[in-house]
Order: structure tokens, then C-alpha cells, then sequence
């Protein structure tokens, strides 16, 4: 029968033939019971997790738990309203002063999601007639802002300055210029060279967004990215972020200083058309995001901890995203998808998981075992991280 | 550049992307006759666009499925 379904019947054949084999499906894992940032039931099995993005552990704070706690009992479980209606309650103006002072920056507009914060922003400030350049390796959320906001939309190779520079000049005269990047790219973990690509935009007179969903938190002297560790950060229009990773809960948000930046509340349907954040969440977000402004031992522990698993994986032979580790991501390039899905499934069995990235996601047709550390991982759990990647990799045969 | 010095010039751009050396014509298509995948979508456009100094926006390309419509866009992005 054909139907409006039948384009996803290369995709369904792809998944019928992988998992006939008997793998278990990467994409469909259930967390039994959560045990710590770093530890959870699956299959009624103990796991070490090392695929969450959780970098600073705070999902269990006791603080945070409790900041979430006392919203629930003090305003509810959810707002039911937009946030330009009835869906703005203390916490969601809390967590927006916990923002505007976690960045030192004059506003803040927080999301119900990272990926919602990305497709607002971008497809209302980038409109017909109007130019965006961008990474080519940028987020999805990225690309659905892109397309949601009718302006002309002009890739770049991955980091690659000139080529940013020569689509720059290329711009017609007069037109509104945009320019896209990411602090930490999260499939290879790698980062941008942000002082070199911001300075060019710049010369172009182009406005610069910059993600900095994987480096909130960890990156950066105070943790407010790459671009804060690079000292180009007062030259950043518009910083995106994420509750979903280091702070440990859910929720998007843009940090700017642009003097009209507020109007954003009036025009950015992805923020207006939809609900707010529900009260404990945001409580959680504002806690969790002032404690990570004095984390300075966390960081260091997870750069740590950054270090040895890259320096343990790559000296037992695997092939990994990046020469040095550069973030707290560490990707293992797999031969392919197949080997791939048996040497995660061959990690599960070991009590690891992590994530299992594979195209489109992934840049230039990639199978990625994609790692992500914690800072409340023990330099004893990266120890048996190690030893599990050995042990799954002689098995499946991707170590010689 | 006039079409027949830019379809030329166009011709020699895609050599080293035509792998399996398919007779060009203007309606051969670039994801079924040419079978480009992303990758060489993206690693052609740039050659095209240095080539020529123009942008070929995402938008842009999406209107451009075959090897005639490449060269009259190019035609017409260099004003």
C-alpha cells in the first residue's frame, strides 16, 4: 500500500534488517530506576550512564530537589498558560534573574525547550530578505529555526573561517546579516574557533548567535561557554542555552544585550503560542543555575575526568571525534552503523551506556558511540569505563 | 559569463563529482542520475559558489534539482 507513510519505508527496512540480528534496540532503552547522575536500572541491570549530558550532576542536588519541591507545593504542578498570559509566575522571573546574572548580561528570555529557544529566536530575528550563515554541522534545531523564518539560508564547512568569510562578502549590500555557531559541537565534542569566526562576522557587520547548549556550566572561567573561555563573549549578540544539560531539568533560553531585546516577548511565536514551564522546573532551573556559578571544583573534576577517558580510549586503540579532548563529549568513530549498534549493545551487557549517534545526526555519514561525562563520575568509574571499552571492543573485533 | 561559458565552466567543476561518469544533459538530476548525497551537495555548492563568487543559498537550491537548472541559476546569480 502506498501512502503518505511510505517515504519512511527505506528507514523502517534499515531497522527490520538490524534488529532481526537480535540487537536490542539502541533507540528505544528504558531507564528502570534512576539510582544517581551516573547510575541507573536498565534491564534490571546497574549502569554506569556516560550518554545523559547531565555534565555537572545536578539532577539529584539536594537543593535543587528541594527548590522543586516547595514550587510544587506552592504554586502547582503546572502553569497552563503562555508565559504573555497567565503562564508567568515568580519562578519563571527567578530563574531569568538567575540567567541575567549567571552571564552578567541585561536580559533573558527563558523557553519551555533548547530546541524551542533556537527555532524563536532565529526564524524572528532572520526574516525574508535577510541572510543567515551558518555552520554546516549546526543543530537541528538550528536548521528548523532556519526554515521557519524565510530568510536565505547559506551553510559553511565545519569551522572553516574562510569560507564563512567569503559567504559574508558575498551578502548583497543592504541586506541583514545573521551568523550561526556553536560553542562545543556535540557529535564530535568538538569547539569553534569563536574569537576567530566572531571577529569575522563582525567585520562583516553580521549579528552572532552562538549555542552554547554542551558548554554551560563547565566551559568557561564562570561556566558561560566557549566563547567566555575564548574572551570573546561582550562580541556575542545572542547566546542560546538549555536547562537540559548542565543545569538538569528542562527548558530553553536566550541571554542578550541587545537594548531591544524585550520586544522578543511580543514577536517570537515559539515563546508566545505555547505553555510556560511548569513551577517546580523553573525553581529547579534558577536553584541549580546559582549553584553552578560557584562550581569551580565540579569543573575542574570533569575536565579531569574529560582528560583521562579520552587519554584511556584513545591509547586502547579506538578512533575517537577529536585529537584532544575539547569538551566534556567524546565521541568513538565506529566502522559502521551495524558494528556500531553490536559494540553498544556489547556495552549495555558491561553495564555501560551511552549514546548511539548515527546519520543524519552525525557530520559526513558518521556511526558515533557518543560519550558524555559527569562531574559526579569517580575517577574509579572512568577506570571501569575504560575496561568496559576494551572489553566490548576485543569482542565485537573493533580492536585489532 | 554568458550560458555556454558557464554551462563550460560547469562541466568542469563536476568532473571530479561525477564519479560514475554519467552523460550530462540538461535534465539529469543530481540526487537520482548523479546520486549526490548531502555530503556532495554541500562539497559541490562551495565549489560552485568560490568558482563564480556567488551564493547559492539553501533556499536557492532547493529549486534546483537537475543539471539545467544549475546553469541557469548560475547564469542568473551572476547578475
Amino acid at each position: 500500500m502506498t501512502d503518505l507513510f511510505s517515504k519512511f519505508d527505506p528507514l523502517i527496512e534499515q531497522r527490520r534488517a538490524l534488529l532481526s540480528t537480535g540487537l536490542t534496540d539502541p533507540f528505544n532503552l528504558v531507564m528502570e530506576k534512576v539510582l544517581s547522575p551516573t547510575e541507573a536500572v536498565c534491564n534490571g541491570k546497574p549502569t554506569i550512564l556516560l550518554g545523559t549530558y547531565n555534565y555537572m550532576g545536578m539532577t539529584f542536588d539536594p537543593d535543587v530537589i528541594e527548590a522543586g519541591k516547595q514550587a510544587l507545593d506552592d504554586f502547582g504542578s503546572g502553569t497552563t498558560g503562555s508565559r504573555v498570559l497567565n503562564g508567568t509566575y515568580a519562578g519563571h522571573r527567578l530563574v531569568e534573574d538567575a540567567l541575567k546574572e549567571f552571564y552578567a548580561m541585561d536580559h533573558a528570555m527563558v523557553f519551555s525547550t533548547g530546541y524551542q529557544a533556537n527555532l524563536g529566536i532565529i526564524s524572528t530575528i532572520a526574516g525574508k530578505g535577510d541572510y543567515i550563515v551558518l555552520d554546516i554541522d549546526s543543530h537541528a534545531s538550528i536548521w528548523d529555526g532556519c526554515k521557519l523564518g524565510d530568510a536565505e539560508v547559506v551553510p559553511f564547512k565545519h569551522n572553516d573561517i574562510e569560507a564563512m568569510d567569503k559567504r559574508l562578502g558575498r551578502i548583497p549590500e543592504g541586506a541583514g546579516k545573521l551568523v550561526i555557531l556553536e560553542g562545543v559541537y556535540s557529535m564530535l565534542g568538538d569547539i569553534a574557533p569563536l574569537k576567530e569566526m566572531i571577529a569575522v562576522a563582525k567585520k562583516h557587520g553580521a549579528m552572532v548567535l552562538v549555542d552554547e547548549a554542551h558548554s554551560m556550566g563547565f566551559i568557561g572561567p564562570n561556566g558561560r561557554g566557549v566563547a567566555e573561555d575564548q574572551g570573546c563573549l561582550e562580541d556575542v549578540d545572542f547566546v542560546i542555552g538549555t536547562f537540559s544539560k548542565s543545569v538538569g531539568t528542562v527548558g530553553g533560553f536566550c541571554v542578550s544585550n541587545h537594548p531591544k531585546f524585550e520586544i522578543m516577548r511580543l514577536v517570537c511565536r515559539p515563546y508566545v503560542f505555547t505553555a510556560s514551564l511548569p513551577p517546580s522546573v523553573v525553581h529547579t532551573a534558577a536553584t541549580s543555575i546559582r549553584k553552578l556559578m560557584h562550581a569551580g571544583n565540579k569543573r575542574a573534576h570533569l575536565w579531569e575526568n574529560s582528560k583521562i577517558l579520552h587519554k584511556g580510549l584513545r591509547d586502547a586503540g579506538f578512533k575517537l571525534g577529536t585529537e584532544t579532548p575539547q569538551s566534556a563529549i567524546i565521541a568513538v568513530i565506529m566502522p559502521d552503523l551495524e558494528r556500531g549498534a553490536m559494540m553498544w549493545e556489547a556495552l549495555l551487557h558491561e553495564g555501560l551506556y551511552v549514546n548511539l549517534a548515527r546519520p543524519p545526526a552525525t557530520p559526513a555519514n558518521m556511526t558515533l558511540l557518543r560519550c558524555s561525562l559527569c562531574a559526579e563520575h569517580t575517577s574509579e568509574q572512568v577506570q571501569t569505563i575504560i575496561e568496559m571499552f576494551k572489553r566490548a571492543g576485543n569482542a565485537v573485533g573493533i580492536l585489532d | 559569463m554568458d550560458r555556454a561559458a558557464t554551462a563550460a565552466k560547469i562541466a568542469e567543476l563536476i568532473a571530479p563529482f561525477n564519479k560514475k561518469g554519467v552523460e550530462l544533459t540538461d535534465a539529469s538530476t543530481f540526487a537520482g542520475d548523479l546520486e549526490f548525497d548531502s555530503l556532495t551537495v554541500m562539497d559541490f555548492v562551495a565549489e560552485i559558489e568560490d568558482a563564480f563568487d556567488i551564493i547559492i543559498s539553501m533556499n536557492a537550491q532547493a529549486e534546483i534539482e537537475n543539471y539545467g537548472q544549475l546553469i541557469d541559476a548560475v547564469v542568473k546569480l551572476q547578475g
